[in-house]
């Protein structure tokens, strides 16, 4: 799975993107966010506050219940400020 | 006949009047052309720049879908929008939206919606770069964006 990170959630986890394998029993976003938080410091800081990531599979936004099912990439990033 | 929609994704600057031309050009049935423009604004002397990141791909396709659904809203003839990337310093543009009909109400409320959504949805964001040098702060989203959003809920 690749993962790709934006903005202040890219600058915290020290990268724009990895490839991830996700253990079987992360099958949603929320199990994502969990998963990834426990992967080190970077990580733990930048998803402190799980309810402020913004999140797209294959570049459409999803919610947090959504199953990540066969997604090819998944984005997180904080509320957009474009425009 | 459906909309027009043309999406563009750039950092380069824009022309706002030949946006507008281009629209328009050879067509006979469009009675009313809106335009937004948004610009980089210098807060009060103290912003240098903003630097712009996007999410290349999304960003396109976004802003596409958010264009289509104004066309499903609204009666429009075209619907144009340009956002830029890369750093923008005070006075540059930064955002562009046009919307034309056969009559004004659909293309200022076509405007309207596609500016609110585009703010809460378009996978953009900004950081400051002060005139101190210091590289500022992200800018924090702001509750009364998602408000302007929500009210086009249906």
């Amino acid at each position: 799975m690749k993962l790709v990170y934006f903005a202040w959630v890219r600058e915290r986890i020290g990268h724009s993107d990895e490839e991830v394998d996700l253990p079987a029993e992360v099958t949603t976003v929320r199990e994502l966010l969990g998963f990834l938080r426990a992967r080190g410091d970077g990580y733990a800081q930048a998803l402190q506050y799980p309810e402020h990531i913004r999140v797209a599979i294959d570049h459409e936004h999803v919610d947090h219940d959504q199953r990540i099912g066969t997604g090819r990439e998944i984005a997180l990033f904080p509320p957009m400020t474009g425009g | 006949m459906p909309a027009t929609i043309a999406v563009r994704v750039q950092s380069e600057d824009f022309d706002v009047a030949a946006e507008i031309a281009d629209l328009s050009r050879g067509r006979t049935d469009i009675g009313a052309v809106v335009t937004f423009s948004g610009l980089c604004r210098d807060e009060a002397g103290t912003l240098a720049a903003l630097e712009l990141e996007h999410y290349a791909g999304m960003a396109e396709r976004e802003i596409t879908a958010i264009a289509e659904e104004a066309a499903r809203r609204w009666p429009l003839s075209a619907a144009s929008a340009i956002h830029r990337f890369g750093m923008i310093r005070p006075g540059e543009n930064i955002v562009l939206v046009v919307t034309a009909s056969a009559h004004r109400q659909a293309a200022f409320d076509a405007a309207n919606f596609l500016m609110d959504y585009l703010k809460s949805r378009a996978p953009f964001w900004k950081k400051e770069h002060r005139v101190d040098g210091r590289v500022g702060d992200w800018v924090s989203a702001k509750d009364s964006d998602d408000a302007a959003a929500e009210r086009w809920r249906r």
